[in-house]
């Protein structure tokens, strides 16, 4: 029902991010050569390739953990030659890791509390003292954490420590620390890599509901092509850090030369 | 403060509501967790949403006479809409919140169901699904809006917008909904009810607001609970235990209802909220106790050496001093006991949100002695019940103080008992049906001409006027050589075992008795764990030998019981395996309240219980399985069979 009728009614607006021409290299490695793609709000993105394809150094470059050394990215309007993660962070680049980034010891409840951390205003020692303005700061930081712990279905395991949880939940806590940021661009590293399929199916539902219920746009990393023909509105495909297709998902699945990268061509 | 339900023009619940908002206006009548705190309405502030909800179902149409589905978790809101049906002089029929599609649709075509209110977009989709088939499915209203933001359909109405119109159909209409309550009459039916269908299609059970009222004065003045009580109301509301508990009882007696979080935080919400009234099937009991022994196996030496110190004191003189009975048991154990509860029973009692808890009970499945004695030993006045939906669960119960183990209590008052011919439990009491829905001849075939309705139990009373129940009457067979064969008796033996889940016995007609068992994932898991036993998952350790022979062990227990009873004697187990798979209530193979449907099971696994009493020692099989997103696969396996030792019978006893 809801996949028949969501494209005609979700709206994709404009370009929300570009990135031109981003050319990276590691001293001799080339990562990513001459890459250019868009990516619209409210869309759902993938970025797909074979392993070392260059989609994680892709997403570093869009949120400023690499500074690419040839290119433009334009975010909103704003141009950069390199993003800073600070910069990134306060214009709304929420993101997930490849492996799992949280704080093991705390609770999932605190960790997603640090994903508040740029909209606290109070100092520190003001937060620690807990009165007045700051503690009604703190509570409404806590109710919007809340209502992420409730979209997630996480409630069982509010207060315990995101190291005693299982892989397919701690997956679920970091995407709840990227949400509590809210941002308006959300980059999803892997999000389900070693999930059941039981545990896709949650994580797909759920990226399609902050999609929906947030109007949050996405760029992803996935490998789970059944997953990425399912839920994304439009592809890139890297391989050896070259852009070797870019469109909807049915075209990508009948574009040769992604054949060929993917099920390797007889030289 | 005013008597529980004294006031005794409220025959119906919207009048009890009334009542309530009027004496007890300010008082907490309903909680509900969300976004972690507890929010809560008082009487007044139920009364005014109840009011507000039934006039939105009269602004769609909803009238007289009609019936609207209720789906979802235990939700405020879903409760409200109860009320608010019933107000209306509708008939809210509550459905098992994980039932599929398929299943939901007879019930929808049965009750001719054309109003809906369910809790989100899982129960939308699955309404939405149905309507394909069931047009007259016109209004669907969903309590959670999440993910439904694009639903196009015109006939989806969130339950904001529905109290909306309410609350204007209400200014526009002021007299109406007084209007509507004084309509009701109390041989209304105020609920229906679906049995699970342990065999065909399931039936609506109707009931009047008489006859619920009715049970529920009784179970409220038997027990001496009051409007201080509170209840957490976590069990599913198609269920009649929860709709007595959470929605009857709590509309007579005024207490409060408790909704927890979600299914998975109910452990937690138990513990803060602490209720003063508990019922729980056998099942939740059970799963309760294994995290406490888990828990206590990971602990420190120390706190595990106190631990088992006292809980052998209390299996020494814990259900005695429970009982009453002090007296009985030796000094130097009371001693002990009274420091027990100060540093393990108390403490035990908080982590299993037992503190408060004047009165538990479970019943609906038979419940093991281990268990049973568990909870009594450390100060949890835990009880046994016995009932049906039919009956509205008011039957039998165990009185304060007086509980024996292997039955279900003294009939209540007001209830009338006697024993067929054949051994079939037969009733009158005031929680009587009023009549399966549309289907007379079930009617006729469940209420004998001169009013007493027959339970399908078979059972006795001892000698103390407690009955006994030990199977459905139907399955009760005999052996070739004569022997009473009970097969949920045996079964029910070998489930209390923490290693087996279920069990399915079979024997009559035949030379001998065998059984299929089905591990207990969790509990022989972590026993293979701590053996180093590798296994890829359930169906790999249920063949591994070392499990068959911790299985033959618990057999070989129940055979050396049954030994014991003259009766059933020779229906020990001589054969048995370890199925494949576990048993399911989506490839229907169990009931949704998880009971075998053994005839099924019989025919579905025929090369398997061919093989059984063939003699073989494997037999290969394929089997379907049904995933939970619909898909189906197939599951192969080559599955073991093994014999077990058996016991003489009793001799002594046999002659007698």
């Amino acid at each position: 029902m809801s996949a028949v009728t969501q494209p005609a009614v979700r709206r994709i607006g404009g370009v929300l991010l570009s990135v031109e021409n981003i050319s990276l290299a590691f001293g001799g490695v080339k990562a990513l050569t001459d890459i250019s793609f868009d990516v619209r709000e409210h869309e759902i993105r993938a970025i797909i390739g074979p392993n070392g394809a260059g989609k994680s150094s892709m997403l570093n470059c869009i949120n400023g953990v690499y500074a690419p050394q040839q290119g433009r990215i334009h975010l909103d309007g704003a141009t950069f030659s390199a993003m800073d993660p600070h910069k990134a962070a306060a214009m709304g680049i929420a993101r997930t890791f490849q492996n799992i980034a949280l704080f093991k010891g705390m609770s999932v409840l605190d960790n997603l509390m640090t994903g508040r951390n740029l909209k606290m205003k109070s100092s520190l020692l003001a937060q620690a003292l807990y009165i007045g303005p700051n503690r009604r700061e703190e509570l409404a930081h806590r109710e919007a954490v809340e209502r992420i712990i409730d979209f997630l279905q996480i409630e069982s395991v509010r207060k315990t420590p995101v190291g005693r949880l299982p892989y397919g939940v701690q997956k679920r806590v970091e995407l709840g620390r990227a949400l509590a940021a809210e941002p308006r661009l959300l980059l999803l590293d892997e999000p389900m890599a070693g999930m059941n399929i039981e545990e896709k199916q949650d994580m797909c539902r759920f990226v399609l509901d902050v999609n929906d219920e947030f109007g949050t746009t996405i760029v992803l990393i996935e490998h789970d092509m059944g997953v990425v023909m399912d839920i994304c509105d439009r592809v890139v495909v890297l391989d050896y850090g070259r852009k070797i297709g870019d469109g909807a998902p049915e075209d990508i699945r009948h574009n040769q030369a992604v054949i060929d990268a993917y099920l390797g061509v007889a030289h | 403060m005013s008597q529980p339900g004294s006031n005794p023009d409220a025959d119906t619940f919207p009048r009890l509501l009334l009542h309530h908002a009027a004496v007890r206006g300010d008082r907490t009548a309903i909680r509900e967790k969300d976004l972690g705190i507890w929010l809560s309405w008082t009487w007044r502030e139920v009364a005014d949403q109840v009011r507000a909800t039934a006039c939105g179902l009269a602004a769609l149409g909803f009238g007289r006479g009609m019936s609207v589905a209720i789906v979802g978790d235990n939700r405020p809101r879903l409760y409200w809409s109860m009320a608010a049906a019933q107000a209306l002089g509708g008939v809210p029929v509550p459905l098992y919140q994980d039932a599929i599609a398929q299943e939901m649709q007879f019930v929808l075509e049965n009750a001719e169901i054309g109003f809906a209110i369910v809790e989100d977009q899982e129960q939308v989709d699955k309404l939405l699904e149905i309507r394909a088939n069931h047009p007259a499915l016109k209004h669907i209203v969903y309590d959670d809006p999440r993910g439904l933001r694009n639903y196009p359909d015109l006939e989806l109405v969130s339950f904001q917008a529905l109290q909306e119109r309410g609350r204007e159909f209400d200014r526009a209409q002021p007299e109406f909904y007084a209007a509507q309550i004084a309509l009701g009459r109390a041989d209304d039916t105020a609920v229906m009810l679906y049995t699970s269908g342990t065999t065909g299609n399931p039936k609506g059970v109707c009931h009047s607001h008489a006859s619920l009222i009715a049970a529920s004065r009784g179970d409220i003045a038997f027990d001496g609970f009051t409007a201080d009580d509170e209840v957490l109301s976590y069990l599913p509301m198609a269920w009649v235990g929860d709709h007595l508990f959470s929605y009857a009882q709590a509309m007579v007696a005024g207490f409060c209802v408790n909704c927890p979080e979600s299914s998975e935080t109910v452990l937690n919400d138990l513990r803060e909220i602490g209720p003063t009234y508990y019922f729980a099937p056998p099942r939740v009991f059970e799963n309760l106790l294994t995290s406490v022994m888990i828990r206590m196996e990971d602990a420190a030496a120390f706190k595990r050496r106190l631990f088992h110190h006292f809980m052998a004191v209390a299996k020494r003189c814990g259900a005695k001093i429970m009982d009453g009975r002090a007296g009985d048991a030796k000094l130097g154990d009371r001693l002990q006991y009274a420091l027990g509860d100060l540093v393990i029973y108390g403490p035990l009692r908080n982590v299993l949100g037992m503190s408060r808890v004047r009165v538990a009970y479970t019943g609906g499945a038979a419940i093991g002695p281990d268990l049973f004695d568990f909870y009594r030993s450390i100060g949890v006045n835990l009880k046994q019940l016995y009932g049906q939906t039919e009956t509205a669960v008011y039957v039998c119960k165990q009185p304060t103080g007086n509980v024996k183990l292997d039955t279900v209590g003294r009939p209540l008052p007001g209830v009338e008992i006697r024993i067929a011919d054949d051994g079939e439990v037969q009733v009158k009491t005031p929680g009587m049906l009023k009549e399966y829905f549309k289907r007379p001849d079930a009617t006729a075939e469940s209420i004998t001409t001169d009013g007493w309705f027959m339970t399908g139990d078979a059972g006795y009373f001892d000698g103390d006027g407690h009955l006994k129940i030990i199977d459905r009457s139907k399955d009760v067979g005999r052996l070739n050589d004569g022997t009473l064969f009970a097969p949920q008796y045996i079964e029910n033996k070998l489930k209390f075992f923490p290693h087996i889940k279920e069990a399915v016995a079979f024997g009559h007609a035949r030379d001998l008795c065998t059984a299929f068992i089905n591990i207990d994932l969790g509990s022989v898991g972590n026993w293979a764990e701590r053996r180093g036993i590798a296994y890829s998952g359930y169906t790999d350790l249920a063949q591994k030998d070392e499990v068959y022979e911790l299985v033959r062990q618990c057999v070989e227990q129940v055979n050396r019981d049954l030994a014991t009873d003259p009766k059933l004697g020779n229906s020990q187990i001589r054969r048995f395996l370890v199925l494949h798979k576990e048993l399911d209530a989506d490839d229907g193979e169990l009931t949704r309240t998880r009971k075998v449907r053994r005839n099924f099971i019989a025919e579905r696994y025929a090369q398997l219980v061919g093989a059984l009493f063939a003699g073989d020692s494997h037999c290969e099989i394929e089997a379907q399985v049904k995933f939970e997103d619909g898909r189906t696969g197939t599951i192969r396996a080559d599955v073991k069979i093994r014999d077990a030792a058996t016991f003489p019978v009793d001799a002594g006893k046999a002659a007698a």
